[in-house]
């Protein structure tokens, strides 16, 4: 099959592309309530809810404790986030990976 | 909250725990079965599909009526570097999102596990696979099976989800009018969930159809004539 790009170059531009998700698109993300959210709240089936244990946390919700400007305050949750997804995953398998 | 995920306390402890059993169980399967099916160079993309898809659910898109939806990710994930490291791969995804930003509840941490990366990836794979048969098995069935099954992928973890309130929700609403609500709205995320997951899969088709993990053993028809044996 057609290899159009190199495998590095692969593993930037996927990297480069979740970043541009970060940047410049879920700042602008839809603020209304999600699916599961909208059913909960029409229907009440949501009236057992309790607060997240780690709502307090520096990054809860996305955004960061001390930033007020939402936009960066997305960028951090954001990287932060695809970095800490990339190298647990990627972590993870490598320590279960098969010895060759 | 940002995202489609259960908080605490809306179904019961004991319906949580077995998630939660459920949840552990097939992780640790997930990670013996992904170590016998990728080589070594492979393992930084399982960490490129976890990073994008926790990027991609950040971006919540509008559906009807005031109300929102996100990427799941499980048919992406799975159809790029297989069901075993796709389901794994998102479970990272929901650990980090209740961890380290607070979305989707603690106890609720193994029935997200269940819908989104167990259902949602193990389901939406199976589809794709029928699917990609129905199509052609070629290249171009890879991409369009992707975005089909993907439209289902919410669906089936709305389904899931159903079954967790019938087996431990409140009494508040009946079961039927639960699942119409979830069964509607989700078939609608599941729009935006089959286009992100043919645009995505079908641009790595065009970039590097050899990773791509669901192509392995379609027609390739350009190729054929290279494969004759010479015979001199």
């Amino acid at each position: 099959m057609n290899r159009r790009i190199s495998y590095v170059a692969f593993l930037v531009i996927g990297l480069a592309a979740a970043l541009t998700l970060v940047i410049v698109l879920a700042p602008n993300a839809n603020p209304n309530p999600d699916g599961l959210e909208k059913v909960a709240a029409d229907t009440g089936i949501d009236n057992g809810m309790t607060d997240h244990a780690l709502a307090d946390g520096p990054l809860a919700d996305y955004g960061v404790s001390g930033v007020d400007n939402t936009w960066v305050a997305t960028w951090i949750a954001g990287g932060l986030g695809v970095a800490a997804t990339f190298i647990l995953c990627a972590g993870l398998v490598y320590l279960v990976r098969r010895r060759t | 909250m940002l995202a489609l995920h259960i908080p605490d306390g809306f179904i019961d402890g004991p319906t949580s725990l077995l998630a939660g059993v459920i949840a552990i169980g097939g992780i640790a399967l997930c990670l013996r079965r992904t170590s016998a099916t990728l080589a070594e160079r492979e393992i930084p993309i399982v960490g490129l599909v976890a990073a994008f898809v926790f990027a991609a659910q950040m971006i919540n898109f509008p559906v009807a009526n005031g109300t929102s939806g996100h990427l799941l990710g499980g048919v992406l994930a799975g159809v790029l570097v297989g069901p075993w490291a796709g389901a794994l791969a998102v479970s990272v995804v929901l650990v980090v999102q209740a961890l380290l930003f607070a979305d989707g509840g603690l106890s609720a941490l193994g029935l997200n596990i269940v819908n989104m990366a167990l259902a949602g990836t193990f389901v939406g794979y199976g589809i794709f696979l029928l699917l990609r048969r129905a199509l052609g098995n070629t290249q171009w069935s890879v991409t369009a099976a992707s975005g089909l099954a993907g439209f289902l992928v919410p669906i089936v973890a709305a389904l899931v989800f159903v079954g967790e309130y019938a087996l431990g929700g409140n009494d508040a609403v009946s079961v039927g009018s639960v699942a119409t609500a979830m069964l509607g709205v989700h078939a609608l995320i599941g729009i935006g969930e089959g286009i992100i997951t043919m645009l995505a899969v079908g641009a790595v088709m065009g970039l590097r159809p050899d990773l791509v993990y669901g192509a392995r053993g379609i027609r390739q028809p350009t190729e054929d004539w290279a494969l004759e044996p010479v015979r001199s």
